[in-house]
């Protein structure tokens, strides 16, 4: 299992695409550097809704939600998801929120 | 990385529920990946983009071998209809919205759809007939040109 490094923190388990291997390991300075890397920029606090929700969810059931989920839950509109995360809106926000890479074509 | 596609062009030319899903699910997850898309609806799989059909649309339950079935009893009244529902039941289970919803979500996501202009004349469709993510209609020319530097999918 690869490592990587994020800022100051120590590093973690990612797979081969730099998902975090195991969600325990994540911390919000993880997430800051992630989003800086995939070209997200500084997190904002709409963005930290967003990844909130993610992982709530993600908890909950075990599984990323959907675009479509995160529209219909009222916590982001499809729109403002891809002006949040340009250019990949559900693998980016995952990776940032520290889970597995969505599994599902929609 | 540097052969990554940046854009796609998908044609939807069949109907039913069988003939529009595929360009749609392939139209969102391109724009999941940060590939730019265009939607070109031709012949009857611009029923997916007419605002009286679009939240009608069926599986063919008559002359379609991957149904698994004799034809025969795909004739029974209401079958479509039951078969329909079924297969809806088991998307949206699988966060595959229904077709308006599809194209609203993939307009959102900020996919461009267009009509053909030979299929708008020859069923007599005006621009009003479309559901509002409809840019425009154009014909093959334009379409080719609005393709350029992307990867063409027919469907």
């Amino acid at each position: 299992m690869p490592q990587k490094q994020f800022g100051t923190a120590a590093a973690v388990d990612v797979d081969a695409e730099g998902f975090l291997a195991d969600f325990s390991q994540w911390t919000r300075e993880i997430a800051a550097a992630i989003a800086k890397e995939e070209g997200v920029g500084e997190l904002t606090p709409a963005h930290w809704k967003v990844i909130e929700f993610m992982q709530k969810e993600f908890k909950e059931n075990g599984q990323v939600p959907s675009v479509r989920k995160l529209n219909k839950s009222g916590v982001v509109s499809t729109k403002e998801l891809y002006d949040l995360f340009p250019g990949g809106p559900a693998k980016k926000a995952a990776k940032i929120a520290g889970m597995k890479k969505p599994e599902g074509c929609v | 990385m540097e052969n990554k596609i940046k854009k796609v062009s998908i044609i939807i030319s069949k109907g039913g529920l069988d003939g529009v899903y595929p360009g749609l699910i392939m139209a969102n997850g391109a724009r999941m990946e940060g590939i730019e898309v265009n939607l070109f609806f031709t012949f009857f799989g611009m029923d997916a983009v007419i605002k009286k059909r679009m939240g009608k649309i069926k599986i063919a339950t008559v002359g379609n071998p991957g149904m698994h079935m004799p034809s025969l009893l795909g004739i029974i009244p209401g079958f479509s209809a039951m078969a329909t529902k079924m297969m809806m039941k088991t998307m949206d289970k699988l966060d595959i919205p229904p077709v308006p919803e599809f194209v609203e979500m993939i307009a959102d996501a900020g996919g461009k759809f267009y009509a053909c202009k030979a299929t708008v004349d020859m069923f007599k469709l005006k621009k009003e007939d479309f559901c509002p993510q409809v840019d425009s209609i154009i014909n093959v020319g334009k379409f080719y040109e609005i393709s350029a530097g992307g990867e063409i999918i027919f469907t």
